[in-house]
């Protein structure tokens, strides 16, 4: 939702952060489609009050994105996308369209994901398998597309190759904690939202110092990914706290580990997946800056995009909620479900 | 020796105007002079100093020389080879831990015995360098962060095991993190060990081919004096040889050409221990430490694989540099070079075998990483530490066959340079005796000419 402006480089590692884009031809197609729920018009009100986006978690919270003139004005100039409809994903259906086809006829699903986003995708070391949330939905989705026991290729890929990927046809979809944003639409269709995650600080159990991203890191050193959006925050606004920099946020922990570092400022979907490495770490305060997590797919697999809409909508009714007491809830507790789908109209 | 010019040391005067020892002795020496007897005595005692400075200085400078190339063969060589092995069982460690983490929670014992052997084997050459008295500071200090870091360093590689054994990514961050400690800070510390060692063996190889320029100058100056000398007999006496002063001349020659011909012989088994030892034996080495690193960064580009991509590319260009671009049909590189500065077959053979490992190498590496961008990673990871048909074996025999081309080499270099050794053997003891001799005779000599004006 926030994310307009931030890069993501190619060691953003498993926090991804959209890339501004210019303006893709087809976003003008997407004028007129309306469609908006209960949450994204909470949102808009908010928005339309304030200027600053105050869904999602907790309290309201200043959104730098949006208070931002240079991206009030760009998202001015594309009325096509914003921080309200950006999440509308195509209508759900289970026709099967060329790019369903193409992926039954091959008998496997090809899918990018992360091997080391704990919770979420990661190979297990002793079985050797991928498991986490998202290969739970990747499960899902293939066996809707290829029935019981599917074969299912996953490409661990860097987080810099995930649109390339896309775009030249490698791989189906990327189920790799991928944050939708207005920048990406010309490179990717994301699917409806099947989480919201935001910027939340992780320290030590028996650190009672620091309550949040506030100012109580006031000359600590808090550690972000690089080119990640906790690391743009924290440069917009740092509380006076000292920025350590190491290549993906799951260095963060090892810095937090050897004393190099007093907290970790990162998504929390993966600050939990620390949390769960390190019993005497834990999330505090309040997620910032929330971003929905999409499945991104070709913008020209419009039949694809709408079928995985499809499973999603039953994944809801039970899956997710499975999945997510299985690996999210002890250490990001207090979700009651997914965040509602939105479709374009 | 016991002839001086005046025969008799000058005494103190006493009572008299007070004039120094040195200019009564030069007034003596003049008178001495006026009369034949006396310029022979003078004669007689240059001559002595002469010959007998040759000697010393040759037994002198000749010492020196034994001593700088048994301080190669003893020393320095086996101090560079130790720096040498420090850099190798570290990176060996460090590869062989991202080895054990590939296989997954429990690591073959073989594995983890080895990464332990590694550490040992290294620990015990850091304190042996540091007991080296003769350390210059910059070893001391390369020597103090390798012994700071390598309990850091193994810290690290036992918390990315026991992460992995209970199945946590994070293990692999503490490995990426662990083998930038090590590529990062040990292996330069090491490297630049390596490089002062290498150095002070430079300075040892340097002191002992050095040209004794002043004993060959003092034993031209001793023929020439003796020449002059027994001209002039010639020319006063019309006696054509003067038994003494010709046995002195050839004792003198004699000690002349055991020099020159002695010191050139050894001076040539230096160089050939220069050119097929030391300079094989640095490349071979270089190639080692990149071979061995190389083999690091193709595992971790696996444990990293989707996340950081800088490894397959360090991998790439180390295999370059050991062994030429990869289309290249088995030219160029470290190997190469090698391959160029052997100069026997059993020097070339290893090489060779090893240019062949390494294309081998490369070979199932692209199979290797085609697998892992399929997806098809327990694949990918059997092609790459798989006992047989894998990167791994591929590997080990690249490092077997240098290890036995750099073991070669340095029975090549000690041989050249105990031939050295040999070559040198006796002069002094013979510079010695020779330069008595050749004294004594030209006592002799003199004498029966003195004896003639009595």
């Amino acid at each position: 939702m926030t994310a307009d402006g931030t890069t993501g480089g190619p060691f953003a590692g498993s926090t991804d952060r959209p890339a501004p884009q210019p303006p893709g031809p087809w976003r003008r197609g997407l004028r007129g489609w309306g469609g908006v729920g209960a949450m994204a018009a909470a949102c808009a009100l908010a928005l339309a009050a304030t200027l600053t986006l105050t869904c999602g978690f907790g309290g309201p919270t200043a959104v730098p994105g949006t208070a931002d003139p240079a991206a009030r004005a760009r998202q001015a100039s594309t009325s096509s996308c914003d921080a309200q409809n950006m999440a509308q994903s195509l209508p759900p259906s289970q026709a099967a369209g060329p790019a369903v086809r193409r992926i039954q006829q091959r008998h496997e699903l090809i899918v990018g994901v992360d091997q080391s986003s704990y919770l979420w995708g990661y190979r297990d070391s002793t079985s050797g398998q991928l498991e986490g949330f998202d290969i739970d939905l990747v499960q899902a989705i293939a066996d809707n597309l290829l029935g019981p026991h599917p074969h299912i290729v996953y490409r661990a890929i860097p987080t810099a190759d995930r649109f390339t990927d896309i775009d030249n046809g490698s791989v189906d979809m990327v189920v790799r904690t991928v944050s939708i944003a207005c920048s990406r639409m010309s490179v990717a269709a994301f699917s409806t939202a099947y989480f919201e995650a935001g910027q939340q600080m992780v320290v030590a159990r028996d650190n009672t110092t620091i309550t949040g991203y506030d100012s109580s890191i006031r000359g600590k050193r808090v550690c972000v990914a690089d080119n990640s959006s906790a690391q743009q925050l924290l440069g917009q606004q740092s509380y006076g706290a000292r920025q350590v920099t190491v290549q993906n946020q799951l260095d963060c922990l090892v810095q937090l580990q050897l004393g190099y570092a007093d907290a970790v400022f990162t998504d929390n979907a993966l600050g939990a997946g620390l949390a769960a490495q390190d019993p005497s770490v834990h999330l505090v305060g309040h997620a910032v800056n929330p971003e929905p997590y999409g499945v991104a797919m070709n913008p020209k697999d419009t039949d694809l995009v709408r079928r995985v809409n499809a499973v999603l909508q039953t994944y809801r009714q039970g899956g997710w909620q499975r999945s997510y007491q299985h690996w999210l809830a002890k250490d990001l507790p207090g979700i009651s479900g997914p965040p509602p789908a939105q479709y374009k109209s | 020796m016991t002839l001086t010019p005046t025969g008799a040391p000058p005494a103190p005067h006493t009572g008299a105007p007070r004039r120094s020892g040195w200019t009564e002795a030069v007034d003596r020496t003049r008178g001495a002079a006026t009369t034949e007897p006396g310029r022979l005595r003078i004669m007689g005692a240059v001559l002595v100093l002469l010959v007998v400075a040759f000697g010393a200085v040759t037994a002198w400078q000749v010492t020196e020389r034994a001593d700088a190339a048994q301080d190669v063969a003893t020393r320095t060589q086996p101090l560079s080879a130790d720096a040498a092995n420090i850099y190798r069982y570290l990176a060996d460690a460090d590869t062989t831990a991202s080895t054990g983490f590939l296989s997954g929670g429990q690591e073959p014992a073989k594995v983890a015995q080895r990464y332990q052997d590694d550490i040992s084997t290294a620990s015990a050459l850091i304190a042996h360098a540091a007991a080296d008295s003769s350390a210059s500071g910059q070893a001391q200090s390369e020597i103090t962060i390798l012994n700071r870091e390598l309990p850091f360093y193994t810290g690290l590689v036992e918390s990315a095991r026991a992460d992995n054994r209970q199945g946590l990514p994070l293990g692999s961050s503490y490995l990426r993190y662990a083998n930038s400690r090590m590529s990062g800070v040990l292996l330069p510390a090491a490297q630049r060990l390596y490089q002062v060692e290498e150095a002070r063996l430079g300075a040892d190889y340097g002191d002992s081919k050095s040209v004794p320029w002043l004993a060959w100058s003092l034993g031209l100056i001793a023929l020439a004096g003796l020449g002059w000398a027994q001209r002039r007999t010639f020319l006063r006496t019309n006696r054509v040889v003067n038994h003494g002063m010709a046995g002195a001349t050839a004792a003198t020659v004699v000690l002349l050409l055991w020099l020159v011909v002695g010191h050139t012989v050894a001076r040539v088994d230096l160089e050939d221990s220069v050119t097929h030892g030391a300079t094989s034996l640095k490349v071979l080495n270089q190639a080692r430490f990149d071979g061995l690193q190389a083999r690091g960064d193709e595992n971790l580009a696996l444990v990293a694989l989707g996340g950081d991509t800088a490894f397959e590319g360090r991998y790439q260009a180390l295999m370059a540099k050991v062994a030429g671009p990869a289309d290249g049909r088995g030219g160029g590189g470290l190997l190469a070079s090698a391959l160029s500065s052997a100069d026997d077959s059993a020097g070339s053979a290893p090489v060779k075998a090893a240019a062949g490992d390494v294309a081998r190498w490369r070979g199932i590496h692209t199979r290797e990483n085609a697998r892992a961008n399929d997806g098809d990673y327990s694949q990918a990871v059997g092609l790459v530490i798989a006992p047989s048909g894998s990167t791994d074996q591929a590997f080990q025999a690249v490092d077997d066959n240098l290890d036995q081309a750099i073991g070669h080499e340095t029975d090549e270099l000690q041989g050249s340079v105990s031939g050295a050794r040999d070559a040198l053997t006796g002069l002094p003891q013979g510079a010695a005796l020779l330069c008595l001799l050749g004294a004594a005779a030209a006592v002799v000599g003199i004498g029966r000419r003195l004896s003639e004006y009595r």
